[in-house]
């Protein structure tokens, strides 16, 4: 399997995906946004910082909202880095860093870059996919890396079973995942009173919406402690995005319409309030800046004159409006959905 | 009238038929929430329980609004399978446990 891109397929153009996507007798996101007096979407602050370091990874998973792969070339450089290091040395308030990809540790500066941040005392998060870790002798060393340098990892697992990650992730990866996760564990990842935080994602494996994420958390906690003695701190349910390979998936199925009804008719005010783009700005991989990783993936830059992490200011940034698609169901539906799980 | 005595798209129409009797469909309708809660059961066990039984009476509205829901809630395509075995297996029973009322009776006329 390639991505998208390396198909020439024709979602590999944003452009095309904001098509499919706006062209619709559905009801407009902004509507609902008027109707929960929510519209402009404003920030309501922002701490924190996700920077995407490139889309380059070792997976090819059916959902990639990212369209990540082997064959995606596109990573963050390290003078783009400095420049992200210089604003986060200018501002205290950027507190929490997120670094993703593609797997972000493909990077060959992702430690580097790791060890300036500590530098500043900020709070690190890394999202991994867990299977790089194995990947290759060069990243074993990545748990005690993360160790070294308190950073919290989130990790995908789609499921607590090996047929319904494999189908979504790939053959043989939920056997490398849980190799993976106690190789953490061994570190302390995920054990209580270590300090050291092991977070799991999970998302649908097919065109529906995740369940209560805690009552999921709880099958997660207890299945993977039973057969796989693993621990783990918390569970974030994620909705898939229609966006990219996951959009060419809900095509492909003829279950596009059917998910899209599905999140407009979950469409949670509550949900709607919490969302993670007003106390996030999202970086890309060349620096240009975004209202989150969707937004980012759909090349739609902020609307505010600072665009790229050059030119970076946090007060134009902080009184810009958030710019919203019918994409942005994916987080109001339910619970509500963002890098950090439910959001209700 | 429609074509089909059954329309896929009247299962999200389920609300409305409070449009005729009001009270007793909120009243139904909010036991209904209460049976499917959290509660000594999982919500994910009453799922699979739903889904068993909406095979038992046949109703195609609850054998999909359940077989999306079980699988949602992380029941394999084995284990949901076997549920519906299971309500084969009571329906099939039933059926054969009647049987013995027949034995019964041709005992009792027969020679």
């Amino acid at each position: 399997m390639k991505s998208l891109k390396a198909q020439e397929h024709i979602l590999a153009d944003a452009s095309q995906q904001i098509n499919v996507l706006e062209h619709t007798t559905m009801d407009p996101f902004q509507l609902k946004l008027e109707n929960s007096g929510l519209f402009p979407l404003r920030p309501t602050g922002i701490e924190i910082f996700q920077v995407n370091i490139g889309k380059m990874c070792n997976q090819i998973c059916k959902h990639c909202h990212v369209d990540a792969g082997p064959d995606r070339k596109e990573i963050m450089t390290r003078d783009t880095m400095q420049q992200c290091i210089q604003v986060l040395q200018n501002y205290p308030e950027l507190r929490i860093i997120d670094i993703t990809g593609g797997a972000p540790e493909m990077n060959p500066d992702f430690c580097w870059f790791v060890e300036e941040i500590k530098k500043l005392s900020k709070h690190i998060i890394v999202r991994s996919n867990l299977t790089i870790i194995l990947a290759n002798k060069k990243y074993y060393g990545l748990p005690a890396f993360y160790k070294e340098h308190s950073i919290e990892v989130v990790s995908s697992l789609p499921f607590y079973t090996q047929d319904r990650t494999d189908r979504q992730r790939g053959n043989g990866v939920f056997e490398d995942s849980i190799k993976a996760l106690q190789l953490l564990n061994d570190q302390g990842y995920g054990i209580e009173g270590t300090g050291l935080l092991l977070n799991l994602v999970y998302n649908p494996a097919g065109a529906f919406l995740p369940p209560s994420q805690p009552a999921l958390q709880k099958e997660y906690k207890q299945a993977l402690e039973e057969k796989y003695k693993i621990h783990f701190n918390q569970l974030y349910t994620i909705v898939n995005m229609p966006i990219s390979r996951y959009l060419d998936y809900l095509l492909a199925s003829d279950n596009y319409e059917m998910y899209m009804e599905k999140l407009i008719g979950a469409f949670n005010p509550a949900a709607a309030k919490n969302v993670m783009c007003r106390n996030t700005i999202s970086i890309g991989w060349d620096g240009y800046l975004y209202d989150c990783d969707f937004n980012q993936m759909l090349e739609l830059k902020v609307d505010s004159p600072s665009k790229h992490i050059s030119r970076f200011d946090l007060s134009a940034l902080i009184n810009r409006d958030i710019i919203i698609g019918q994409h942005c169901y994916g987080c109001t539906a339910g619970a509500g959905s963002s890098c950090g799980g439910a959001t209700t | 009238m429609n074509k089909h005595y059954y329309n896929s798209e009247d299962l999200g129409k389920f609300g409305n038929v409070g449009e005729f009797q009001k009270n007793l469909a909120d009243k139904f309708f909010s036991y209904y929430g209460e049976v499917f809660k959290e509660s000594e059961l999982t919500a994910r066990e009453k799922s699979l329980i739903a889904l068993a039984v909406s095979h038992a009476v046949q109703c195609p509205y609850c054998i999909d609004a359940y077989s999306s829901d079980a699988f949602e809630k992380g029941w394999s395509e084995a284990q949901m399978m076997e549920a519906v075995h299971v309500a084969c297996a009571i329906r099939g029973g039933a059926s054969l446990v009647h049987g013995v009322q027949m034995m019964n009776k041709v005992k009792e006329v027969a020679m």
